[in-house]
């Protein structure tokens, strides 16, 4: 009954969104009627709630008449991983992507802010039909409520992989951030065709574009630590086509969270925010394409299904279709852009866009690729990491060197000489950071330039708070008293500073090595004697698990490490549970192989140090929190000002 | 009693004695895939075949060759799918200029929007009109 249910209510969400789209694409000023557009946006959220609430109970209880549960599911697997598990699968993810959709639509029906009616009704309509798109696609060729006759006595279990808080909330996280693209999108098309998009209307996009850009942020940055400790080799980031799926759109919504702030301050660019209103979206469907569709081959590909992967293409097509479509019939109707200089806090801006956007561009060459030569016959090829750092990094490199200018420039026309005068202590340090590398790393000039690089982020960052402190009355000691719109600005870009940092000195001097210890053997790594003390057997909820014990010693420091391989009896693949020692310089990090076949009781086991590697997380999470408190800000002035 | 020995004897990846051709080994054991794995290089990999195929790298430096032809060594055994940076050749040449293509695009498609743009009759705005 609980499935019938909630698959009833999706239904309905659809046939309310379908006529809330119609009705308010086609605009109107109405009352009566943008009444009805808001309540059906509304009603069609509360809905999808409860169609997705059904799809929990279902996994709560175990359900295994359900075919998703018996799936993907297990009465063994601890409560927190069958509510999870709802969403751990191709139908229920594309179950909460509708979800989302409905309820971001609700929210926008909700709050107008300080777009115009028109504009306003006309980006509910659109957000309704987006939601409908995807409810059509999950109801008809990916339903989760579809029943199992006979049903099975057990479920198959999740991919063990997935069990595992951060894999939990990476979902959920990613896709508010892709669904959250939806909603500018949805303003981008109602400015195309009431053919207006004024400052009123940048406004209002600017927190829809942060907060898709914050959980996008948040959903990565989950995304990679969890791939660091759990799959077991240290990295974070690999360039994986699954990755950069998530990776583009995030570069858009970069670009646009920067490009929508000319557009509401000056008027200027819309046009170009549109776009890539259009283009951030676009993106998010391909990432949903590439990641469901099964063109890929990886741990997150689970539905292997062309059906699903052409429908998937349809909807982008259709979605990118009317938008460049309308896009090419409108865009010389919108506001004429203002006039600035080429030094200017608008040119950086510009610069900002530009980089991030050809960034965006290069890393979708480059995923798709090896699937247009595979197509055009040209046999297999991969474009994996060598590529993306040869190109994208050097590329956000440069625009690294822009930050700390932007916004210590005024807007229309700027004073470069005193900018560069204010930045000039942060500039000695970024030096001295070089030279300092430089002597360090024995001449390697890549790692010198990309930590001189983050110190410089970091310490512009600072100079800014500085700089903005002194301008005021009570001198730099007011800088806690500053906006804080200047704070989150502030905290995003220190944060990409750390994170390149992190990741420069993670990649240029980790260390690794491979042995074969007995226990009480030793080996002598980074500085440390680490020695095996036992490896034993442990039971766990639903998994067994060899659990090896190590001693770590230093001068004056002893500590224990665990590093763990768990065995699930619903999956042929164990999981590593590695041993993470963290201290100020970095992780040791230990993973436990397989037992030696020559020598009984020796295990190989896989030494790495990773040098500041925790500053790549504490970067992103300082992003995000720089994404947070602008949200906080901007809605703070929304209060004050009463709109 | 505990009884602590010092292993010498490391696992798989034998360890080249010059920490130059180490270095090498090591990056070039970064950018080629293991065929077995679905998208890991074989540094990372513990299949057999990654071990195999690792302990080849270390062969081929030892005995002198460069990067190039130990790349064209494994993409002649295995395929071009194996190496994680592709060859410049007749397929690729767009993937390998597009960058550069989509740069100029770029610096292009801003110089015309400039010049639309126009930007003589711009003064400075107070940054606190700005900041608001």
């Amino acid at each position: 009954m609980i499935a019938e249910i909630g698959g009833y209510a999706a239904a309905l969400a659809l046939a309310l969104c379908l006529a809330l789209g119609l009705l308010g694409v086609t605009g109107t000023k109405r009352d009566s009627r943008i009444g009805a557009v808001t309540a059906a946006a509304q009603a069609a959220s509360a809905l999808m709630a409860l169609s997705f609430a059904c799809l929990i109970a279902l996994f709560v209880r175990s359900d295994f008449s359900a075919e998703v549960v018996a799936a993907n599911s297990h009465t063994d697997k601890p409560l927190i991983y069958k509510i999870a598990g709802a969403w751990g699968n191709h139908e229920g993810s594309m179950l909460l992507w509708c979800l989302v959709s409905a309820t971001f639509g609700a929210i926008l029906a909700t709050l107008r802010g300080s777009q115009a009616k028109g504009l306003w009704v006309r980006a509910i309509g659109v957000q309704g039909l987006v939601t409908a798109g995807a409810l059509i696609y999950t109801l008809f060729l990916s339903n989760p409520f579809a029943r199992l006759d006979p049903a099975p006595m057990q479920g198959s279990g999740l991919n063990p992989l997935l069990q595992d808080p951060a894999l939990a909330a990476h979902p959920p996280l990613l896709y508010l951030g892709y669904v959250g693209l939806s909603v500018p999108f949805s303003m981008a098309m109602a400015a195309l065709l009431e053919g207006r998009a004024d400052q009123a209307w940048a406004k209002t996009l600017r927190p829809w574009t942060l907060a898709a850009w914050t959980f996008l942020t948040l959903g990565i940055g989950l995304g990679s630590y969890w791939a660091y400790y759990e799959l077991g080799w240290g990295g974070w980031w690999f360039w994986d086509p699954v990755e950069n799926a998530s990776f583009m759109p995030w570069l858009v919504a970069a670009a646009l969270v920067h490009s929508a702030i000319v557009t509401e301050r000056r008027g200027s660019l819309a046009g170009w925010t549109i776009l890539l209103a259009i283009m951030g979206f676009g993106l998010a469907l391909l990432g949903t394409f590439l990641v469901r569709s099964g063109v890929l081959t990886s741990v997150h590909a689970f539905a292997v299904d062309p059906e699903r992967g052409i429908a998937v293409l349809v909807l982008l097509f259709v979605a990118l279709g009317a938008g460049f479509g309308l896009y090419a019939l409108r865009a010389q109707k919108l506001a004429q852009p203002a006039g600035f200089a080429a030094m200017s806090r608008e040119s950086m801006l510009v610069w900002n866009n530009f980089g991030l956007a050809v960034a965006a561009a290069v890393v979708l060459i480059g995923t798709l690729y090896p699937m247009i030569v595979e197509a055009a016959g040209g046999g297999l090829i991969s474009v994996g990491p060598p590529f993306f750092n040869l190109t994208v990094v050097p590329l956000l490199g440069l625009l690294f060197l822009l930050m700390p200018f932007g916004p210590l420039l005024t807007w229309r026309v700027a004073d470069m000489r005193s900018a560069f005068r204010r930045l000039a202590p942060a500039m000695a340090l970024a030096i001295a950071t070089f030279a300092v590398a430089l002597a360090l790393s024995r001449w390697r000039l890549v790692p010198a330039v990309g930590l001189s690089l983050g110190v410089w982020l970091v310490a512009g960052g600072v100079s800014y708070l500085v700089i903005r402190a002194r301008r005021g009355a009570g001198g730099a000691a007011k800088v806690l008293a500053l906006p804080l719109a200047a704070w989150a600005m502030a905290i995003a870009h220190v944060g990409a500073g750390v994170l390149t940092i992190g990741a420069m000195a993670e990649t240029a001097f980790r260390s690794e090595q491979a042995v074969v210890l007995a226990a009480n053997e030793s080996i002598d790594f980074a500085g440390r004697r680490i020695t095996l003390l036992n490896v034993g057997h442990v039971e766990g909820g639903n998994f067994s698990a060899t659990r090896a014990s190590f001693r770590v010693e230093r001068p004056g420091d002893a500590r224990t490490l665990v590093a763990e391989k768990r065995f699930y009896p619903t999956s042929p693949m164990p999981t590593s549970e590695v041993g993470i020692l963290s201290d100020w310089g970095g992780d040791l990090y230990v993973a436990l192989g397989e037992a030696e076949r020559e020598r009984p009781g020796a295990w190989s086991v896989r030494l790495y140090r990773n040098p500041l590697v925790q500053f790549i997380f504490i970067g992103a999470g300082l992003m995000a929190v720089g994404g947070l408190l602008s949200l906080t800000a901007l809605w703070r002035r929304r209060m004050e000002t009463g709109q | 009693m505990t009884f602590i020995a010092l292993v010498a004897a490391v696992a798989a990846p034998v360890v080249l004695g010059d920490p130059i051709q180490e270095a090498r080994a090591h990056a070039l054991e970064q950018e080629i895939r293991c065929v077995q794995c679905q998208n890991e290089p074989i540094a990372q990999s513990t299949a057999d075949i990654a071990v195999d195929m690792r302990a080849l790298v270390r062969e081929r430096v030892a005995a002198g060759d460069s990067d190039n032809e130990i790349r064209a060594f494994f993409r002649e055994r295995y395929g071009d799918f194996v190496l994680f940076r592709p060859p410049f050749d007749a397929r690729t040449w767009v993937l390998w200029l597009g960058p550069f293509f989509l740069a100029l695009l770029g610096v292009f498609a801003m110089r015309t929007a400039w010049l639309q743009a126009g930007s003589s009759e711009a003064d400075a705005l107070e940054p606190e009109e700005g900041d608001r």
